[in-house]
């Protein structure tokens, strides 16, 4: 595999824009953040003096802590800005309150939106690094990222491997990272839930699709388990949540027929005795609390990647123009 | 006694069934029998090696008069209207406040008297405040000048209150335009519902929004009576029009320039300049639609001119506004995109920019160069090469999906009752 030295592009919009290697680089480098996030004093003067905002228009409490841990470990400041998605029509554009942000002196903005493509039209509109921490149902790479470096902190190697991603694909931009980052690295992936949460054509993004999670989780290696919002019952994507969890949860009868070393997912936050029952969620096969420890890592290496080195710009000039 | 000579251009009259290389005249804004050449006192036009068509008619554009002159007003839209070969242009019914009632109708008409440089005749709501919940006052807006009823824009949910207005509209002889789609199918859907969607994570809308109201509207129109389909997209729509014409369902339908020169695909980079309702659809609806002209069951290519601000759609993709502003493309596209591939014959595309809608329309006088008609015509340069530049647009609406591109067919002259309003291309008027 060629070696890459940086990420091609100023920005992280998605694992869809991604070479191979470019993925490849940052778990490298996540490896080393994580060594340095187990030091003792977990700290490195890396990015001293940058800026980096959080710019957030929906609520996240891990996404955000992740960041905000990974950017202190690199020694680089962090203000958090939250708005609200309602304001977001009334109130100042996306694009002002970006450039604004930009000419305070902010390197890079890590932005999560309701809407997807949102990250898209800040990138176009700054010289900041904008990080995608989530935009509606397209993508939220970092949480890919870090499932990736899971997946591959547990098992070496995803290529040939079966991942199963399990429930509301539709609305999940985990999933759609997720399938991005893993059909490029090899895996075989398949997407299991009800047909009214598999979105049209996906088929054409490389993977399987099932409705029959029994069937499927026979011979998979990774289950990464979707959470399933309330919200989509009233709409009918399903009856219930009872009815959900009975197809397309896991519990432990279920997780018997897995196979003994299944690595088992979740992004959080878990809707307990939904997706997955106290005892699957607490279970030997499971790694989610390892993914949240394995995100400040990833965030970190991509912090590093996309800012490091590189000296601080003339904000002033640019916005000018 | 005014009187232009148009002479010796390729005079395309599909409604007069002439396809040939002659002189037109005008006298006092009417196009009269006889040979220029006899006259004195008259302006030639010299027009060979360019086309001579009856004015073209755009049976649906949003002029966003009255309401909102920032996005565009009767004049600014008339000028672009002018310099895209369009000497009639009929407005939807979508303004603030809205065509639903006579004096509204009456304030398009007379501003359209002092303002416009070519003919504008508004199109009524159907139902009042475009709520689909009661019926407008049909009458009384004909009565003003409304050529046709819709609440384009929106659909007209209830079958009930459709058939009501189908078989209320039937004395005045005009069609209801109707917007097919059912929008709890498309809900909060921004762009068409298939891999793509599903690629860049956007709501979808699926074909079967504007393919279940086509169905619903041809059942209605079989036994109500004519229904004029707006933006047909589909392959789906396609299908079933065509199957209703066989049948002889009073269904007449029309396409626009998008539909046929754009997949889904120009929306790929969140490009809210193709964010469109009904929205752009996959190569095999293009296909179907590019087919549907060929074989005649789209009667119309209209523009669904709908011009926004630049504020409206430098935004999120799924807040900004949709529509996109077609007055000074459409000739072009439709040249380049079906006349030099030969999908269709000259003859043909004029018979869906002007004939028909002149006919669907009931407006007497014109989309024929026949002698007797209004002088509302238009000299062509098909083979003149040209860039488009939304800058340079008479329209106030910048939003087009085809900045940059290449097209050939240019309007040299546009002649509005007799009178020169677009003159070596240039807005004279």
């Amino acid at each position: 595999m060629n070696k890459v030295k940086g990420l091609k592009s100023k920005d992280l919009l998605g694992l869809k824009d991604l070479a191979v290697e470019e993925i490849s680089l940052i778990l490298e480098t996540a490896r080393s953040m994580k060594e340095v996030i187990s030091r003792p004093i977990p700290k490195v003067p890396t990015l001293l003096g940058k800026h980096l905002v959080t710019l957030f228009y929906e609520p996240s409490t891990r996404t955000r802590t992740s960041f905000n841990l990974a950017a202190k470990v690199l020694s680089a400041n962090v203000t958090n800005v939250a708005l609200s998605s309602s304001s977001v029509s009334k109130g100042e554009t996306l694009i002002d309150t970006v450039k604004n942000l930009e000419v305070m002196g902010t390197d890079c903005l890590i932005i999560r939106h309701g809407l997807g493509g949102a990250p898209h039209l800040a990138a176009r509109h700054t010289r900041a690094s904008i990080i995608n921490a989530g935009d509606g149902f397209n993508e939220h790479p970092t949480q890919g990222l870090l499932d990736i470096f899971t997946m591959l902190d547990k098992k070496k190697s995803v290529a040939g491997k079966k991942a199963l991603i399990v429930g509301d694909i539709a609305h999940s931009r985990v999933a759609r990272s997720n399938i991005w980052g893993l059909t490029k690295l090899g895996a075989h992936v398949t997407v299991v839930g009800p047909p009214t949460l598999i979105p049209a054509g996906i088929e054409q993004l490389g993977v399987k699709v099932s409705y029959d999670l029994d069937a499927e989780l026979k011979d998979a290696d990774f289950i990464n388990m979707l959470r399933i919002q309330r919200e989509r019952m009233a709409k009918s994507f399903f009856p219930s949540l009872e009815e959900y969890s009975e197809l397309f949860g896991l519990n432990a009868e279920r997780m018997r027929r897995a196979k003994k070393d299944v690595i088992v997912m979740h992004p959080g936050p878990i809707n307990r005795g939904v997706e997955l029952t106290s005892e699957v969620a607490d279970g030997p096969y499971n790694v989610i609390l390892d993914q949240v420890t394995n995100g400040v890592a990833v965030r970190a290496a991509i912090l590093f990647l996309l800012l490091g080195g590189k000296t601080r710009r003339n904000h002033r000039a640019v916005s000018a123009k | 006694m005014t009187r232009i000579l148009i002479k010796g251009g390729r005079v395309i009259d599909p409604a007069n069934n002439t396809d040939e290389v002659k002189d037109i005249l005008i006298e006092d804004g009417k196009i009269v029998a006889g040979h220029g050449s006899r006259v004195t006192g008259q302006e030639v036009i010299e027009a060979k090696g360019k086309w001579v068509l009856p004015g073209l008619i755009d049976m649906h554009a949003h002029l966003r008069d009255p309401g909102r002159p920032d996005k565009e007003t009767i004049a600014s839209g008339s000028r672009a209207a002018a310099l895209g070969g369009f000497t009639t242009v009929c407005c939807m019914a979508n303004t603030n406040p809205p065509v639903d009632n006579p004096a509204v109708v009456e304030y398009v008409v007379a501003k359209a008297a002092r303002e416009a440089v070519v003919n504008v005749r508004p199109i009524a709501a159907v139902t009042k405040g475009l709520k689909g919940e009661e019926l407008a006052e049909m009458g009384r807006c004909r009565a003003e000048g409304a050529v046709a009823f819709s609440d384009d824009g929106q659909p007209v949910m209830r079958a009930d209150l459709m058939r009501r207005a189908l078989e209320y509209a039937k004395q005045f002889a005009v069609p209801i335009i109707s917007h097919c789609e059912d929008s709890n199918l498309s809900a909060d859907g921004v762009m068409n519902e298939g891999a793509l969607s599903t690629e860049i994570g956007l709501p979808g809308v699926s074909h079967l929004a504007e393919e279940i109201m086509v169905a619903r509207d041809i059942m209605l129109a079989r036994q109500f009576g004519l229904v004029h389909l707006a933006h047909i997209s589909t392959a789906g729509a396609v299908r079933l029009v065509r199957q209703a014409k066989v049948e002889g369902v009073p269904v007449t339908c029309e396409t626009c320039p998008h539909y046929f020169s754009l997949t889904e695909a120009a929306v790929k980079e969140y490009d809210t300049n193709a964010k469109v309702n009904p929205p752009l659809r996959s190569a095999g609806d293009v296909t179907a639609v590019v087919q549907g002209l060929k074989d005649g069951t789209i009667d119309v290519i209209a523009t669904d001119h709908a011009p926004h601000t630049l504020e409206e759609k430098t935004i999120e993709f799924s807040l900004a506004k949709s529509g996109l502003v077609g007055l000074e493309t459409a000739l072009a596209l439709v040249i380049t995109k079906l006349i030099i591939p030969n999908v269709l014959s000259p003859a043909q595309a004029v018979e869906k920019l002007a004939a028909a809608p002149a006919r669907i329309l009931n407006l007497a006088g014109k989309g024929s160069l026949r002698p007797g008609s209004d002088a509302d015509l238009i000299v062509v340069d098909p083979h003149a090469e040209w860039t488009v530049d939304a800058a340079k647009f008479a329209s106030k609406g910048r939003n087009t999906p085809f900045s940059g591109w290449t097209l050939k067919g240019r309007v040299l002259q546009t002649i509005v009752g007799g009178k020169i309003v677009v003159r070596d291309g240039k807005l004279v008027a």
